[in-house]
């Protein structure tokens, strides 16, 4: 699978169809047959619920183009934002919530990218079992119970504006001009795409494969911080399962968005379509009042059929 | 990977001998843990514990012997413990619309099945890298429940059902045989047919399997679907033992059960472990959570041990193999 990477540049001409198709097509589903989607209203608030989603998936982007995943993410993101909302709570300062949220998010990624790199544990056990380890820990921190009276710092993030556009999605296109920058104009970026592509070739450059890993897996965990604090806000509280499954939507976003899981392609527009995709299946349904276990239900089979056509493309 | 093949020349013998060996320690480490549990804790030995103790192995034990055929062709399902939910939901609502529990039974063991033997196509006719397949099916199951009990509980069964998970005989529990039963059937069909022998040589160079003449997708398919079975045999038990069914009944369930895998020696890169080194692994995981019951730890530590625990026992496995190369 390494040859091939080499040997097909990515073409984003080809993938820019897939993504855009999916979206195109539900975006008119869902004005045809959800009373009140195309609303002004309701827009604003599918692009302010997918900036979680957007802060997780960007990452994972990354992650999966190294031929690795992060299954811990949704749970690491439940656990800083238990911290935010402890840490907030005692001290009354967000920015000490956040800082809180940003170091244990580090922390649980640094440890994921060192079982990878390190131990060579394959990603999806070694997230599998952080992903224990991040779920207990919430538990534990909270002793199950939601930890509410956060101040207020916190809880006007999700709802202030700056120049009439909300808070959350100015955070969220920040962090995509930031991941943009970073994969397409850093030399970083360049490793990253040889990390999935083309490994040995970083080792005949003097580098470390294993550090650069440990650093895209810590990114990961420190977005999961940062989301943290948007979920803390956006709940106005902490909860010990608020995040669970949460991983699952970001891998779907990039799956839709046409990242391949096996050659060290990625593309964050597509992730970003991607992201839009599950925001408006999501919010689509739930005009239809179909509940939220369909909404899952539905967004597994957007990945099946997503690796599916994946498979295809890499076949053909 | 490519030590892998060196093993997969190996005559299907030393395997067995191998295995064996790494059988021993397990077992040592259990009766350690036994030992430490004994001192720490009075009511550890008590009959009654370790009744409880070989009645939790054996329904991990269930799901994770399926599991077991899996990981050795080098693949992974992580939708056992929606699996076990769905059926489970399943087979109880037959039950109480037909009052027959063994037509709930049939019901929940043939839902288990046909879960498992969509995981099988999408892994072969598909071409998506199991633990993704799998993954993507654990949310469809997990929404599918969600959806089909809409919130609410399902009660009180029959009697005789209800003996299948709490029954006894001859002062051992009812799940206890069963558990015998499957280890024999599952090591037996693992290490004595030819169709066990095609599912380590797949496990351990699908390439050469193939090349072999082994019907690869076929042998895969039947794992996955034998995955999906023992999920739906767990959910039985579950229903029976718990006299009730939830949502979100499978939720605890995965992670312990690939953890039993992988803690009994089976190697996540396939063709490596025994039926036989998962039960001891369900055991040591049992023993483990048990003890911190004992000990009165707050069961929300579970998912944190149980997590390290995966960690440890994959890292572990790597080190010895890496060692005796």
């Amino acid at each position: 699978m390494r040859e091939a990477a080499v040997v097909s540049e990515p073409n984003p001409l080809q993938r820019i169809p897939g993504v855009a198709i999916v979206l195109v097509l539900l975006i008119a589903l869902f004005s045809a047959i959800a009373p009140g989607f195309l609303s002004v209203a309701n827009l604003s608030n599918v692009l302010v619920q997918s900036t979680i989603l957007t802060m997780l998936a960007l990452p994972m982007t990354l992650i999966i183009m190294t031929e690795g995943l992060d299954l811990s993410m949704g749970a690491v993101l439940t656990l800083t934002s238990l911290c935010v909302a402890i840490v907030s709570l005692a001290t009354k300062s967000m920015l000490l919530g956040l800082g809180a949220g940003l170091l244990v998010g580090a922390a649980f990624g640094v440890a994921n990218g060192w079982l990878v790199a390190i131990t060579g544990i394959p990603p999806f056990v070694a997230t599998l079992g952080t992903l224990g380890m991040a779920q207990g820990l919430s538990l534990i921190v909270s002793d199950g119970q939601s930890v509410v009276g956060i101040p207020h710092s916190v809880r006007d993030i999700y709802s202030a504006t700056l120049l009439g556009i909300p808070v959350p999605i100015v955070m969220a296109l920040v962090t995509y001009a930031a991941f943009h920058g970073l994969l397409y104009h850093t030399r970083f970026g360049t490793y990253i795409f040889a990390l999935g592509g083309n490994r040995e070739a970083l080792r005949y450059a003097g580098l470390s494969p294993n550090k650069l890993l440990i650093a895209v897996y810590a990114i990961g965990g420190a977005m999961a911080g940062i989301a943290g604090l948007l979920m803390t806000a956006r709940m106005n509280s902490g909860h010990p399962t608020a995040g669970l499954g949460l991983e699952f939507d970001a891998i779907a976003a990039v799956a839709v968005g046409g990242t391949s899981f096996e050659r060290g392609n990625g593309w964050l527009l597509g992730t970003l379509l991607g992201v839009l995709s599950v925001g408006v299946l999501r919010n689509g349904l739930n005009l239809i009042s179909l509940p939220s276990s369909v909404q899952v239900a539905s967004v597994g089979v957007l990945v099946i059929v997503a690796l599916f056509l994946d498979g295809l493309r890499s076949r053909a | 990977m490519t030590d892998i093949t060196k093993e997969a020349m190996m005559p299907p013998r030393s395997f067995l001998s191998q295995d064996a060996i790494q059988v021993f320690y397990r077992l040592l480490a259990a009766l350690l843990i036994c030992a430490v549990l004994a001192v720490l804790s009075d009511s550890f030995l008590s009959l009654g514990n370790i009744l409880n103790v070989l009645r939790q192995a054996s329904l991990t034990f269930f799901i994770a012997s399926g599991l077991t055929l899996v990981v050795l062709t080098a693949g992974l399902d992580l939708s056992v413990g929606a699996n076990v939910a769905l059926s489970a939901c399943i087979a109880g609502t037959v039950i109480h619309k037909t009052g027959s529990p063994a037509l709930g039974i049939l019901t929940g063991l043939a839902c288990g099945g046909i879960v498992g033997l969509l995981n099988g196509i999408m892994v072969t006719a598909l071409r998506i890298p199991s633990f993704i397949a799998t993954y993507g099916m654990l949310w469809v199951l997990n929404g599918l429940t969600y959806w089909y009990m809409a919130g609410e509980t399902l009660h009180g069964f029959p009697a005789g059902f209800r003996q299948i998970g709490s029954g006894y005989l001859f002062g051992l529990p009812i799940p206890v045989y069963l558990l015998l039963v499957f280890l024999g059937i599952g090591t037996l069909f693992a290490q004595r047919t030819i169709w066990g022998q095609e599912i380590y040589a797949i496990g351990a160079n699908p390439v050469a399997a193939r090349l072999s003449g082994i019907p690869v997708a076929r042998r895969l398919l039947l794992v996955y679907a034998v995955s999906g079975t023992m999920a739906g045999l767990a959910s039985i038990i579950f229903l029976s033992r718990l006299n009730s069914a939830e949502a979100d009944i499978g939720e605890s369930l995965t992670l312990p059960a690939i953890a039993a895998v992988l803690i009994g020696g089976t190697s996540l890169f396939g063709g490596v472990g025994t039926v036989f080194g998962t039960f001891i692994g369900a055991l040591i995981l049992t023993l483990v959570l048990n003890g911190m019951n004992l000990l009165s730890v707050s069961a929300n530590w579970q998912p944190l041990v149980t997590g390290i625990i995966v960690i440890l026992a994959v890292w572990l496995d790597m080190k010895t193999r890496r060692r005796a190369q």
